[in-house]
């Protein structure tokens, strides 16, 4: 059995900067144990020394000359933000002031 | 003159090259077709019909006036909302990008603009393209044109009910674990996922950016291979672009011989759990090309026992972190809680109201892959799989020029079948999931339709990687085969819709 809790549920959440009702906790911890175990048994698949693969066609150094192209004007990079202000995005408090 | 609609983008490029009928007219004739049957079927999120049609009438103008056109340009097409477009929204099926117009246009969709092609519109998708059936569309499920109860497939089920409703003859779709090729099985259409960077996906909104691929949707393979040579080719914005060119596809569907080939078949993918009619269409299938001269070998691919389990670990790992950037800062929808909150509460309560259930799901559970304690387990067991499916497939292709299999275990279920069951909706993907985890290309074709409920089958095809012509030349040639035996082509046996 996975070890999918409510709790780990609430702090994967917070993690992934989600709020999640109590109804979802309960919902995703059932559905997300069966998930866990399900996908668990990759780790009976890999016994011995096998190498792992993050990409499927290997491509390394892929470097462009380094030179100035055209891009987003300030204007354009803001046009589709919530809010902005001089020339940047503007966002709520980073710390909580209480 | 005949519906332009019911036409194959090869016979509309003749008429249009022979000025037997202007852009605007084939464009006209797909605007009036959606205006007609998409209240039902709900291919689209967006359209575009004016500027489609500018588009349209600016190729005529050009060609009136003789000069040099692309092969395609005046031909109409539909783009999957994931791709970004500077002159329509794009919302990747998603409430927290609603309204959104992109500052650039995606690489493949500047290819369509400079071949002339004019776009439609923006076709439904499953929320960032998690899922298989549409139903997780912010914006509500796009309907299978063969039976309006039933899913269309999916994330890609847009683009496939665009071309299997004949509102659009060619359609751009997405396929991270069979996206575009499910929608083509249970749509009786054809879809094709290339070699992993075959196509760029600079513009493409990311889902797993290691298995994610665009392709081109159609309604037969010779269609197919004619997008697939307009939108594939290098490009600097895609730092895992392939460098070198994979040839002509449209050639390759040309050749319609298959004598001497090797087709192996994947002795996992067949049998139990695949349903009676679909299995029974496969064999028939097998026996054609067998009889066309082409030699069955049968392989094995042990690993693929395990190909789900990793995908679903890999690829919500990788979106945990590509969505990451939906933080209500940059673009998109941004939710205030009362009172005077932090930055941090207002991506919490934005992610909780633009996100649907499926991506809160996959995310949550990428970030579990990915947190420390479990990462070795998790994560890293699923790349090492990764590896064994890889070496599966190099040993399968010594003995095989092409796999098959069928291309889903069933055919097209019913809206809200599988809604509640993640792991039900999951096994969807079984026979499409182990091309995206090794890179290479695979198409579905039209392979009859099952007896036990009259719905369309899909059959597989896989080349190894950059060798994606290998499947335009088997799938040409099995389709024509087919169509000699049904004595028409597959898409012809649909009911017609109601038009409004």
């Amino acid at each position: 059995m996975s070890e999918i809790t409510p709790d780990l549920v609430r702090h994967l959440a917070g993690l992934a900067r989600i709020l999640v009702t109590d109804e979802e906790v309960e919902k995703l911890t059932s559905q997300l144990s069966l998930i866990v175990d399900s996908v668990a048994t990759v780790n009976a698949a890999v016994a011995g020394d096998v190498p792992a693969t993050s990409h499927p066609i290997p491509m390394a150094n892929v470097f462009r000359e380094d030179e100035i192209e055209p891009s987003l004007t300030q204007a354009e990079a803001l046009s589709g933000a919530p809010d902005s202000a001089d020339g940047r995005f503007r966002v709520h408090a980073i710390l909580d002031e209480d | 003159m005949t519906d332009l609609t019911r036409k194959s983008a090869s016979e509309l490029v003749k008429l249009l090259a022979s000025k037997q009928v202007s852009s605007v007219e084939v464009t006209q004739a797909h605007i009036d077709r959606t205006n007609a049957v998409d209240g039902a079927v709900h291919s689209y999120l967006h359209t575009s019909p004016e500027s489609a049609l500018a588009t349209a009438a600016e190729i005529d103008r050009k060609r009136a006036a003789g000069e040099s056109l692309h092969p395609l340009a005046g031909l109409p097409i539909a783009v999957k909302d994931n791709l970004t477009t500077t002159d329509a929204p794009t919302t990747a099926g998603s409430k927290i990008l609603e309204g959104w117009v992109p500052q650039y246009d995606a690489t493949v969709v500047s290819k369509l603009r400079a071949a002339g092609m004019p776009i439609l519109g923006k076709t439904n998708l499953d929320e960032f393209a998690m899922g298989s059936s549409t139903e997780f569309s912010a914006f509500g499920p796009s309907r299978n044109p063969w039976d309006l109860d039933r899913i269309p497939g999916g994330s890609g089920g847009g683009s496939s009910s665009v071309v299997a409703s004949f509102q659009a003859p060619l359609a751009i779709g997405s396929d991270t674990g069979g996206s575009i090729r499910f929608p083509a099985a249970v749509t009786g259409t054809v879809g094709t996922k290339p070699t992993y960077g075959a196509v760029s996906r600079y513009g493409l909104i990311a889902l797993a950016s290691s298995l994610d691929q665009i392709g081109p949707v159609a309604r037969n393979v010779l269609d197919t291979a004619l997008l697939q040579d307009v939108i594939a080719g290098y490009d600097k914005h895609d730092s895992t672009s392939l460098p070198e060119s994979l040839g002509s596809m449209a050639e390759a569907a040309k050749k319609l011989d298959v004598k001497g080939m090797r087709i192996g078949v994947i002795k996992e993918l067949s049998g139990a759990g695949f349903q009676p009619g679909v299995q029974a269409r496969f064999n028939e299938s097998l026996a054609l090309l067998q009889g066309a001269g082409a030699e069955i070998v049968e392989v094995s691919c042990p690993s693929f026992e395990y190909a789900i389990a990793a995908y679903y670990l890999i690829l919500p790992a990788e979106a945990s972190s590509n969505l990451a950037k939906f933080d209500s800062v940059r673009f998109g929808l941004r939710v205030t809680p009362e009172g005077n909150p932090t930055i941090e509460r207002v991506m919490a309560a934005t992610r909780e109201a633009g996100f649907g259930p499926e991506v809160k799901r996959r995310i949550i559970l990428g970030t579990y892959a990915l947190s420390s304690g479990y990462y070795d387990a998790y994560y890293g067991s699923a790349q090492k799989v990764r590896t064994l499916i890889q070496r599966d497939f190099d040993a399968a292709f010594a003995k095989a020029d092409v796999l098959v299999s069928p291309t889903a275990p069933t055919t097209a279920f019913k809206l809200g079948e599988k809604l509640e069951d993640p792991l039900a909706m999951y096994l969807n993907d079984i026979a499409t999931i182990p091309a995206n985890l090794a890179g290479i290309p695979g198409m579905s074709i039209p392979n009859g339709l099952a007896e036990e409920d009259g719905l369309p089958v899909g059959i597989q095809l896989l080349a190894p990687a950059r060798e994606d012509a290998r499947l335009y030349q088997v799938g040409a040639a099995l389709e024509k085969m087919h169509e000699e035996v049904w004595g028409k082509r597959m898409i012809d046996f649909a009911p017609e819709l109601e038009v409004k």
